[in-house]
């Protein structure tokens, strides 16, 4: 069975008067328990909604940071089976989780097989940053097929550039939460954040119920702060793995600053609308 | 099948599989393009710049020595006789002449063995727009000779080390570039790979090879050719020669893709023969890839044919089978430029010199079966200055003691050794 929607994370922080914090982290990086480890300390010092990446060999999305960590774990010989068996054991601590994939991953595993096998290990949905809804030849309705089949969350990708048809058309095949990207560019934490975050979620609000989560960018709780004023979610990805990509040979210490940042970016999404 | 050129699906292959934030881009430019095309001074202006500037159209030269050899009646269709030495300038030219329609100021291509870099910097330069060519580490460093053309041509050469450091890299990086630098930056895409509309614009730009070899066959022998050839890495010039030729059910179509070391050995670049159907780069198509959905790096002696996918139009001519591809390896193909050299004069590049073996291979089983009037179509896509350095390692011709004759003249006193 599917895990809770993360819907019920954006809910449960909306109640409490705050955006969710939500965290990107790579499986099999720097190994797949090292990984798992990793992840837990995140989701112990306060992320919300977990994204777990699915390496992937030629991620045009990514900026420096996550293809070094995609690469590590390719490298390593990080597998999907390592991937699903990461969700099983960040899903069990109870934080919806869900995987960050290229789509041709998927594809070559099998759009059905690999939404049921993501829900049976307790895995939310899947954000998809090169597939839209209207992806084709057999794409972006086979997998929305696929995720309602199994209750899984889909969550697309809006981007400043998107029109406003193609918000609305994204927003109605989505469930779960919408993803903005706050910046034209790849990931990879940014010392300012976004001036095109905020209209892109007025404009993504004005024609959807889902919460907005922001990412591309965040590094700090200040900027977590910020975002918070006006997004549902803060989306974290780069500054994470950072800590442990500039820790190779202390586990511990990079443990300790990952926890330590997870703190400080939950602080902020606190502070937001205080 | 769809109206490809409305959707960009080719039965079960192309489309578009991107980030949202290059949608618009991609729409806007395919808005742009179908525009210019219907708009008779457009392409009146891209005529004449192919022809006044680049030379076209590349003639229809008979290989008569060769045809001797192999007993078939061998057409060669002179892209290599083209203004920067490659079919590539006229799918450069149209893409830049676009970009300067749509008012954009900047133009960033990717390159694998450097033709296409060396043609968008050509067109740059030509047009008046700034331009950054991404190209693989490990190209740069096997065509240095092209790096320094761009170099003098004013533009930007990024050296890409991430992944292989090759072609499907520097795709990747100039795609990461792309998405931060869109409001400006146009995109010449150097082959008919990659989301809609490259793939069937590429082949629109690229399409005059089959147009003019199509009527210049018709106009000197009166008959279409039996067959017509090109090698295939993410298969520009192939499209472009075939496009005119795929109504005429009675000519054969052949791609050449190429085998490296041999399909068997793993280390090749047959995509369409040994990969599998998935998305990469935007479409859907044959990817070299392990069962997880990762790319397999692809190998050929050939920069311009090591690619891991290839444009989608092909993966739908081969499943199709209106067209058919087999593997062409290092050696075949150096075998073929050696033959080419020393029976026509013509230095071939690297990536036609596929086609030729390719062609001459099943050509002479024509010839078995329908005679010396057989007659068979190959693209020499581009020249092989750009590959004397491999050549020079290949053939072993770097020594300066090794040459081919004594030396003549009395050596002067002094000058021994």
């Amino acid at each position: 069975m599917s895990g809770p929607s993360t819907r019920t994370a954006f809910d449960r922080a909306a109640d409490e008067g705050r955006a969710a914090l939500m965290g990107y982290y790579p499986a099999g990086f720097p190994d797949v328990e090292t990984g798992i480890a990793a992840i837990k300390v995140m989701v112990e010092s306060g992320v919300d909604v977990v994204e777990i990446g699915l390496p992937y060999s030629d991620p045009v999305m990514d900026g420096p940071t996550i293809q070094a960590a995609a690469q590590q774990a390719l490298d390593g010989g990080v597998r999907i089976a390592d991937v699903l068996r990461t969700v099983e054991a960040v899903a069990a601590t109870g934080v919806p989780t869900v995987v960050m994939t290229y789509w041709n991953p998927v594809d070559r595993y099998g759009v059905e097989r690999f939404a049921a096998d993501l829900a049976s290990a307790g895995g939310s949905g899947l954000i998809t940053p090169d597939l839209t809804p209207d992806s084709a030849p057999g794409g972006g309705q086979a997998w929305i097929a696929a995720a309602e089949a199994h209750d899984l969350d889909r969550i697309f990708l809006v981007s400043p550039s998107s029109t406003d048809e193609r918000i609305a058309m994204t927003t109605a095949a989505s469930r779960g939460f919408v993803y903005a990207t706050a910046v034209m560019g790849v990931t990879g934490a940014r010392d300012q954040t976004s001036d095109l975050a905020e209209p892109l979620v007025r404009r993504t609000k004005a024609v959807t119920d889902l919460p907005v989560g922001v990412g591309l960018g965040v590094s700090n709780g200040d900027q977590a702060a910020e975002i918070g004023r006006y997004a549902d979610g803060v989306i974290v990805g780069s500054a994470f793995v950072r800590t442990i990509l500039d820790n190779p040979s202390d586990r511990p210490a990079g443990l300790r600053a990952l926890g330590a940042l997870t703190a400080d970016l939950a602080d902020g999404v606190r502070r937001a609308r205080r | 099948m769809t109206d490809p050129t409305a959707t960009g699906v080719f039965g079960e292959f192309g489309g578009r599989f991107m980030p949202e934030a290059l949608i618009a881009a991609l729409d806007e430019l395919d808005a742009a393009w179908q525009e210019a095309m219907a708009d008779p001074v457009f392409v009146a202006e891209f005529e004449a710049v192919l022809r006044d500037y680049a030379g076209m159209p590349s003639p229809l030269y008979e290989a008569t020595r060769l045809s001797e050899q192999v007993g078939a009646r061998i057409l060669l269709k002179r892209e290599d006789l083209n203004h920067t030495g490659a079919h590539k300038i006229r799918n450069v030219m149209g893409q830049a002449l676009l970009t300067k329609r749509m008012g954009k100021k900047r133009v960033i291509a990717e390159t694998g063995a450097g033709q296409h870099g060396v043609a968008s910097a050509t067109a740059a330069a030509y047009f008046g727009l700034d331009c950054t060519v991404y190209m693989g580490a490990v190209d740069t460093r096997r065509q240095a000779l092209n790096v320094a053309r761009m170099h003098l041509l004013g533009a930007t050469v990024v050296p890409v080390e991430s992944g292989s450091a090759t072609l499907k890299d520097a795709i990747n990086e100039a795609l990461r570039e792309w998405v931060a630098t869109v409001d400006h930056t146009a995109y010449l895409f150097g082959t008919a790979a990659g989301p809609h509309p490259f793939p069937s614009m590429v082949r629109d730009f690229c399409r005059g090879i089959g147009d003019e070899a199509r009527a210049q066959c018709l106009e000197r022998y009166g008959v279409l050719p039996d067959a017509v050839a090109a090698c295939v890495g993410g298969g520009s010039n192939a499209i472009g020669l075939f496009t005119a030729f795929l109504d005429d059910a009675d000519v054969a179509v052949w791609g050449f893709e190429a085998g490296g070391d041999g399909v068997e050995t793993g280390r090749h670049a047959a995509t369409i023969g040994a990969g599998r159907p998935g998305v990469l780069h935007g479409a859907r198509t044959y990817v070299l890839q392990d069962d997880d959905g990762q790319t397999i790096e692809s190998h050929s002696i050939s920069a311009g044919l090591d690619y891991p996918g290839v444009g989608p139009e092909h993966a739908h001519l081969a499943a199709s089978g209106r067209a058919i591809y087999e593997s062409v390896t290092d050696t075949e193909a150096m075998d073929a430029l050696a033959l080419l050299a020393r029976s026509e004069g013509i230095i071939p590049a690297i990536e036609s010199a596929h086609a030729v073996a390719g062609a001459l291979r099943k050509a002479r089983a024509l010839a078995a079966e329908k005679g010396p009037e057989a007659t068979v179509l190959i693209n020499l896509s581009g020249r092989g200055d750009k590959d004397m350095g491999t050549a020079i390692e290949w053939f072993g011709l770097g020594d300066p003691d090794e040459v081919t004759a004594e030396p003549v003249g009395e050596q002067r006193e002094g000058n021994a050794p």
